[in-house]
């Protein structure tokens, strides 16, 4: 299956799944008043991720053929290949030949004439392309990076941290070992260890990222099923009759959601803020913002500056790890049952 | 005499400490019958609450059954396999809780609780289920069942869980129904309520009850006989008149003295001196023996055996035993 195909296949899938969660969130009236409450205190923050998981969403579907044809400088265009519906914003052949300084009529250096000459808002980089279409296709790639390993680092946390904490004994033993053997390592070195290993492709910088962070909220779920377990609710299940499969999916693992979206909002700025460190090292996703601001060490020491590009970066960077920080504490205090009683 | 519904014999527990499995429930005898209400009582920590959950076969890990039967209308529970003693739990012995803070799931509606109670051991529908949740509300006395089907555990007061509990454990129409403690966290109003409520439906359903509390007043207001536990053993057991009235055993005495009275204002309470000799600490002779106002030499060394008083009515006390030979 090519790429493309099984990108509009997540999409399709994560739609879904946004359905579904929305229905469930308007089933239950905890849910529902949570949400109101979140909308109601962050209204800004919560637009801005919204409005930049749509643009990571529309970047994913993409297609071949159609479009702008052939650019105003008259170009071959290389039609089969998928363009997405970002790409799709701009001509196809968008590109200079190097840098250009926002919205200007001719190169930066040299002094040739621009094929766009006041078309790049936030001007060129190196090789020509333009900033603002790379820093809003930066954007799926903070969204890959955030959202695969969260989805690697949950249900793995879960799952041993509900086994250990539940069943205690040698199994708990062994999980505990696992995690303070991984946390014991500096996980900067496992991740650059890992990330040799692995190769460089984005599944695997998010397998070996979920690695390194999976620990810290399975040691809080661990916690969180060991008080749980000796809750009289569950003490009370259990004289219902009720089974050990049962009583973990129905009475341990909802009272963890709160966890959940707490642990999912908080991980995902750290997790996009780590791939902008491996960027740094070098050893990032391609296309990164990280990888933007990295390019940039060199820029910066040009005469005259090239700003656009380490500024276009930095800003849509900060604002995504703002927005989704002020939304993820505000998230905290709503669900945080320590915090949930004065609300009620 | 009415069907025996439990039959409980020799049942011991154990716990390990320094080294050694100490019974904490020490060679325990109960028989409650049909539509009865046997009330088993003691201070706190003396194995009544261990006793239960034996019964259910639910002692926490790294206790264990040591011996003896239990038998719920003649079929031998320590016998049954796992799956089939799940089945028998809240189908057949029901349990309600000491806390209605947090016996119930904060995350689900008390209805969906309830529904989940019946539709583990009774094939029926959802609608089916939920028909007879708002039914079983209704007899548990909640205002406004359906309205409070979709309640959650924090919208509810205390005496209003309770009754959701009671209504739970009801759910199956179960033939033994054990209450540890169900009115100690409620206020006292609302604890004449649940009890009210608790013999109404004990008389409806004809369960028989197994009550567990410390509190004498509530064993006088419910029970028909009662049974006294002390640091894990049945010191005395009798029919309620025969215990509370007649009491021989120096510690169901000590009890009964220790109990505030309106009387009585003014006067210091009666106490027993000294505390409950924790498990590690057990004398081999009489557990009382320390605290025993009566205490004889031989009560240092040999473990008293049951002493028949009347033909319902027994205890465990070499004094009494003495009296009873002369």
């Amino acid at each position: 299956m090519p790429s493309h195909v099984a990108s509009n296949l997540v999409v399709l899938a994560i739609l879904t799944a946004l359905v579904a969660a929305g229905l469930g969130v308007r089933r239950s009236r905890f849910w529902r008043e949570a949400a109101r409450s979140l909308a109601r205190r962050r209204p800004l923050a919560l637009g801005v991720v919204a409005l930049l998981a749509t643009i990571a969403l529309l970047d994913s579907i993409s297609w071949v053929g159609g479009g702008a044809g052939a650019g105003a400088s008259g170009d071959v265009v290389s039609l089969h290949k998928p363009r997405s519906v970002i790409d799709r914003m701009f001509p196809a052949d968008f590109q200079e030949r190097s840098y250009s300084a926002p919205l200007a009529v001719t190169e930066f250096y040299g002094g040739t004439p621009l094929r766009y000459p006041r078309r790049h808002l936030l001007g060129t980089d190196i090789l020509g392309r333009d900033v603002l279409h790379l820093t809003l296709k930066g954007t799926r790639v903070a969204f890959l990076i955030g959202g695969l390993t969260s989805a690697i680092v949950i249900p793995l946390a879960l799952a041993f941290g509900i086994s250990a904490g539940y069943f205690g004994g040698r199994w708990d033993d062994f999980v505990f070992f696992l995690m303070s053997t991984l946390a014991s390592m500096p996980s900067l070195l496992l991740l650059i260890a890992l990330i040799m290993a692995l190769g460089r492709g984005p599944l695997q910088v998010c397998a070996a990222l979920g690695v390194t962070s999976w620990v810290g909220f399975c040691r809080v779920t661990r916690g969180e099923t060991l008080k749980l377990r000796e809750l009289d609710y569950v003490q009370a299940a259990r004289a219902l009759g009720v089974s050990e499969a049962r009583i973990i999916l129905r009475h341990v693992l909802p009272n963890l959601t709160h966890l959940v979206v707490i642990t999912f909002v908080l991980l995902f700025s750290g997790l996009v803020l780590s791939e902008a460190i491996l960027s740094w090292l070098g050893i990032g996703i391609d296309g990164s913002w990280g990888q933007m601001i990295d390019q940039a060490r060199d820029e910066l020491s040009r005469d005259p500056i090239i700003w656009w590009n380490l500024g276009a970066a930095s800003v849509a960077l900060f604002t995504l790890i703002l927005a989704v920080n002020l939304v993820g504490d505000a998230v905290r205090d709503i669900l945080d049952p320590r915090t949930l009683r004065e609300r009620l | 005499m009415s069907e025996l519904v439990l039959e409980v014999r020799d049942l011991v527990t154990t716990f390990p400490a320094n080294g050694q499995r100490v019974s904490v429930v020490d060679r325990v005898d109960l028989r409650v019958e049909r539509g009865r209400v046997l009330a088993l009582v003691g201070e706190s920590g003396c194995g009544k609450s261990m006793t239960a959950l034996s019964i259910l076969r639910l002692v926490p890990r790294p206790g264990r059954i040591e011996g003896g039967s239990v038998r719920l209308e003649g079929r031998e529970l320590l016998a049954l396999s796992v799956p089939e003693m799940r089945r028998l739990r809240g189908h057949d012995v029901a349990m309600i809780f000491q806390e209605p803070m947090t016996s119930l799931n904060p995350v689900h509606t008390v209805g969906s609780q309830v529904v989940e109670a019946i539709r583990l051991h009774e094939r029926v529908s959802v609608a089916e289920a939920r028909r007879r949740t708002v039914e079983l509300f209704d007899r548990a006395r909640i205002p406004d069942p359906e309205a409070r089907f979709a309640a959650y555990p924090h919208e509810l007061s205390g005496g209003m869980k309770q009754r959701v509990m009671v209504a739970m454990s009801l759910a199956t129409r179960p033939k033994l129904l054990i209450a540890d403690e169900p009115t100690t966290a409620l206020d006292v109003t609302i604890q004449a309520q649940i009890l009210e409520l608790l013999r109404e439906l004990q008389q409806q359903f004809g369960m028989a009850v197994l009550l567990i509390t410390h509190d004498l007043g509530i064993v006088n207001e419910l029970a028909d006989r009662v049974a006294v536990m002390y640091a894990g053993q049945l010191v005395e057991e009798g029919g309620l008149v025969e215990v509370l009235r007649g009491a021989r055993h120096p510690y169901t005495q000590g009890l009964l003295r220790a109990m505030p009275a309106l009387g009585r204002r003014g006067e210091p309470l009666a106490e027993i001196p000294g505390v409950v000799p924790s498990p590690e600490d057990w004398p081999k002779g009489c557990r009382f023996a320390s605290r025993c106002p009566r205490v004889l030499p031989v009560c240092h060394d040999v473990d008293p055996e049951a002493t028949r008083l009347s033909p319902s009515h027994t205890t465990r006390c070499h004094a009494v035993a003495r009296e009873e030979a002369e």
